[in-house]
């Protein structure tokens, strides 16, 4: 059903933990659906992703994007993260059954609360960054 | 350990291992005896003789006769036929049919659709546990109650429903009463006679037989129309060449079903409570779904606070377990199994759940091994689950409020 790489990230997760005094933080999902993500963020002063980590509790897809997203983000500036999309994440894995891919956007989510929780910090605009809804559920409706 | 595939499969209640002595019982009527039953000449003579035989074993475990009882492609054909059928038959006394809220989709959905044909549809809500209010069953009982539609046993969390109280009411308001059991068939003591039961649906791939083959009892002098059309087959109540093999497997696993029913019954409960006590003593936050005492002989099923059961399953499958979850992410859908949630679950505990079910061939060496490799995934899902987190911080936050 999942892809070698899905399977790859599902088994070895990158990048699972916490940061202490994360620059960063977004939870996003909805444990009706069963699926929530916490992605915290380390950025420099220069705007540059140092670190990156997740938890994350759902499926293997919802545990896969997190870890190809975080893995993604990681030395990408603030900018740049934000191309990290729902479809970046996909095609890292090499793509995911029709009715995981609320987990990719969901993913996608997760480091844009993340990306909000800093610019809200440091009293920051991110171009292209808008506010995220915690649930992708109320969205899709 | 099954050594030729590796595995340990606890996943018997969505389907089983044709026994050896069932197949041997079908073979013949592949390559030897394959005439069609309904044929004239002698040949044909020989299958139908081998049908009759099984409808007899198939009637004995229910206490049934054997005129009663009608093969079909499985339990979800009998559910549809059962319920379509005999509500059709009998719609001059009313438009009103009682079923349960934990019921298999094949009794759901079917409801479902007669709802849009103007049928009024009362789904009784279950306890913690999973059984049905006898007293709810009574008061939802009116003029126009055409049938009461309630399984033997759950599916899932393979609570009990009492059977026969159920039949008592049925048959004191005289209403017809329909139940599915596809899981209780073989696997615990059910008496048509004794227990009032008008009409009950049974699978032969639970117990041991092959897949494609059912049956349905219709007590003599229960009205029902055919469901499928076609042929005079099954005294002109289901068309369609017999399935000779199929049905000759059935009546096999039926008699072992009926000849080993207790002593398997006995073998599996205490293996059953075995792994039930393993867990919950050793795994943290966990629960059991379903009747601790009152629930089929080969099934356990729990909830694993803070993790996600589709996880859950690929980390055991690793380990070459074979087992399911009431998670949405293994069905596709977004909400969990409707039974967990009619049992008063929250979504995010329902998500977490895991079925195991037994076999007569499971071991304490295989379950020994399950548990131990579920406390190790567990732990690890545990370890990077959000909500774990947040629990773990509002309790070190609760010490100190303490303090």
């Amino acid at each position: 059903m999942y892809s070698e790489k899905v399977m790859d990230h599902f088994n070895n997760p990158r990048n699972v933990g916490e940061i202490e005094n994360p620059s960063g933080v977004g939870t996003v999902g909805n444990a009706k659906c069963g699926d929530i993500m916490r992605i915290y963020l380390d950025i420099d002063n220069q705007g540059v992703i140092q670190d990156a980590k997740f938890k994350t509790f759902g499926c293997g897809a919802a545990v896969a994007t997190s870890s190809m997203a975080t893995e993604l983000v990681k030395g990408k500036t603030v900018q740049e993260a934000l191309s990290v999309t729902n479809k970046a994440v996909m095609e890292a894995l090499d793509g995911l059954p029709p009715v995981k891919v609320h987990c990719s956007l969901l993913a996608e989510e997760a480091i844009h609360a993340a990306l909000w929780d800093y610019a809200k910090k440091h009293h920051i605009g991110i171009a292209g960054l808008e506010e995220p809804v915690a649930d992708i559920g109320q969205r899709e409706e | 350990m099954n050594k030729i595939n590796n595995l340990i499969y606890l996943d018997n209640a969505a389907t089983t291992k044709v026994s050896e002595d069932v197949l041997n019982a079908m073979l013949p009527y592949f390559t030897q005896v394959y005439s069609n039953p309904s044929s004239v000449y002698s040949f044909a003579g020989k299958a139908k003789k081998a049908v009759d035989e099984a409808r007899v074993q198939a009637a004995k475990l229910i206490n049934a006769g054997a005129e009663e009882i009608y093969f079909t492609g499985g339990g979800s054909e009998s559910d549809n036929w059962a319920i379509k059928a005999v509500c059709e038959a009998y719609r001059e006394k009313g438009r009103h049919i009682i079923t349960s809220k934990i019921e298999h989709h094949a009794v759901l959905h079917t409801c479902q659709y007669l709802e849009k044909q103007g049928w009024e549809v009362t789904y009784l809500d279950v306890d913690e546990s999973g059984m049905i209010s006898l007293d709810a069953l009574k008061a939802a009982i009116r003029q126009d109650t055409v049938l009461i539609s309630v399984m033997a046993a759950n599916n899932e969390i393979g609570t009990i429903e009492p059977v026969a109280e159920i039949g008592k009411i049925a048959r004191e308001n005289g209403v017809l009463f329909h139940t599915d059991a596809v899981q209780a068939y073989g696997h615990l003591a059910l008496d048509v006679e004794k227990m009032n039961i008008d009409l009950l649906s049974a699978s032969g791939h639970k117990l041991n037989g092959p897949k494609g083959v059912g049956i349905l009892y219709v007590r003599k002098g229960v009205k029902i129309h055919p469901l499928l059309h076609g042929g005079a087959q099954e005294r002109n109540r289901r068309a369609g060449t017999l399935n000779v093999p199929g049905i000759v497997g059935f009546g096999k696993a039926a008699e072992l079903a009926k000849a080993h029913m207790e002593k398997t019954m006995a073998r599996e409960t205490q293996l059953r409570d075995y792994l039930i006590t393993r867990i919950l003593t050793e795994i943290p936050y966990c629960r059991l779904n379903g009747h601790r005492t009152g629930r089929l002989s080969n099934n356990a099923n729990f909830c694993f606070r803070f993790v996600e059961g589709e996880s859950l399953l690929i980390l055991l499958d690793q380990l070459g377990v074979c087992a399911s979850s009431g998670s949405a992410c293994t069905s596709g859908a977004l909400d969990p199994s409707h039974v967990l949630l009619a049992i008063g679950l929250p979504h995010e505990i329902a998500h977490g759940s895991l079925r195991l079910t037994l076999s007569e061939e499971t071991t304490v060496e295989e379950l020994d091994f399950v548990v131990d490799g579920l406390k190790k995934i567990v732990a690890r899902l545990r370890a990077m689950s959000p909500l774990y987190e947040d629990f773990i911080k509002g309790q070190k936050e609760g010490d100190c409020n303490v303090q």
